[in-house]
């Protein structure tokens, strides 16, 4: 049985990290709501950019002679992963959620025999997998600095990708990132980059129009696509971003619901034994008393 | 039936403007070209220049670089580089200017680089008077 001293400072310390735990939900809360906004607001271009690049694809007519970053090597030999964690914790699952992904990726991957290499932006997740897979870990990106990531940071990222492509490092490039659902939940997803996914949206059976190319369809092709996998990577970051301080609410909310449960479980230890120690003391009064 | 059609301007970051147009002009990568209603499905992209939205009040954006899609009477420009003309800081310019100058100066850059810069000088200059 614990003194009556040391309940005391149980509760005053339990009572202080739900404070803190209060503070931090409070912030992600206002953070979310930016963070969301502009990962709702990013959505459209990188549809748009989608689609077109679609578009393109259709009226392809030779697909031997496409460019490299829309059909890909033709071989299946070497992966590379890009894997987009956050550069801090305390916020739930959300870093380990990318990481469980991408090792069971890396797994299938090795187990194939075939080649892996990873780069991972943001420090999180670059912790957890260089316990296992650090040899394969070619680049690392953190941009803790940067209070806000633009478009600028992703740029970056798309060009190193689009460097190592051209100097043939690897056949198949794979986006590792949480998709923003909703605040509760978030969506740990793999993204293939390069070759880019002929996923068949054509089932909405648009009918194919015939476009008008300005210079020739190849010449956009070969502008569009690295930007392309730009504007994935930026949006892979500010759907990141979100599902991060979603994350984050979510998980100190927990913690400030838990330590108030235990603050209230203490308290009434707290209660119980001084009132122990009472009548324990009353008992011993009154049994004096009577002997006399 | 009115002679507007939509037309929508978006960066990675927002939409920046989605109104309908009577005319909508944009500086192609190889030439200025104006889009009316009914123009046939286009895709091309953009050189540095003005791009100028004519409707009952008149718009005009600065972009560098970009891609339009014209489908179903329906204008899409995607640009990373997109500012609304009236909201540039004229030092802004200058500065941009300066840099697009010293830019050029430079010996290794390839034709299509310097083709793309040099209409950037001359689009600052034409905003900055």
């Amino acid at each position: 049985m614990p003194s009556l001293d040391d309940l005391k400072k149980r509760i005053k310390s339990v009572k202080s990290t739900q404070k803190i735990t209060k503070a931090m939900k409070m912030v992600a809360a206002a953070k979310l709501r930016k963070a969301q906004e502009n990962a709702e607001k990013g959505r459209p271009y990188s549809q748009k950019m989608q689609n077109i690049i679609l578009n393109l694809t259709k009226s392809i007519t030779d697909p031997e002679n496409a460019p490299k970053l829309l059909v890909g090597t033709g071989k299946d030999h070497t992966h590379l992963c890009v894997v987009l964690t956050a550069d801090r914790g305390l916020c739930g699952g959300f870093n380990s959620n990318i990481c469980k992904l991408a090792k069971t990726n890396f797994k299938k991957i090795l187990s194939d025999g075939k080649e892996l290499k990873i780069i991972t932006v943001g420090s999180k997740g670059l912790d957890q997998i260089k316990r296992e897979y650090g040899k394969y870990i070619i680049k690392k990106f953190s941009f803790k600095e940067k209070k806000q990531i633009s478009f600028h940071e992703a740029e970056l990222i798309g060009k190193e990708i689009i460097k190592l492509f051209k100097e043939k490092e690897f056949d198949k490039c794979i986006l590792f990132y949480n998709n923003f659902k909703n605040v509760i939940t978030q969506i740990p997803q793999a993204q293939q980059l390069i070759p880019a996914e002929n996923k068949s949206l054509a089932t909405k059976t648009e009918e194919i129009t015939s476009y008008e190319f300005e210079p020739e369809e190849d010449e956009i092709l070969e502008d569009l696509l690295p930007k392309n996998i730009s504007t994935q990577v930026f949006k892979a970051f500010l759907e990141n971003a979100a599902s991060e301080q979603g994350s984050r609410m979510t998980a100190m909310d927990n913690a400030t619901r838990n330590a108030g449960d235990l603050v209230d479980k203490l308290t009434i230890n707290y209660n119980r034994s001084r009132q122990a120690s009472i009548t324990k003391e009353l008992i011993e009064i009154i049994s004096g008393a009577e002997s006399l | 039936m009115s002679d507007k059609f939509k037309v929508e301007i978006i960066s990675p970051e927002k939409t920046i403007i989605s109104s309908d147009a009577k005319e909508v002009i944009i500086p192609s990568y190889e030439g200025e070209m104006g889009i009316l209603k009914d123009h046939i499905p286009l895709i091309t992209f953009l050189r540095p220049g003005v791009i100028k939205i004519l409707n009952n009040t008149d718009k005009k954006f600065f972009v560098e670089d970009g891609t339009v899609e014209f489908s179903n009477n329906n204008l899409l420009v995607l640009s990373s580089t997109v500012k609304e003309i009236s909201k540039i800081d004229m030092n802004n310019i200058k500065i941009l200017l300066n840099e697009a100058e010293q830019k050029i100066s430079q010996n290794n850059l390839t034709d299509k680089e310097r083709y793309s810069i040099s209409y950037k000088i001359q689009t600052l200059k034409n905003i900055s008077k």
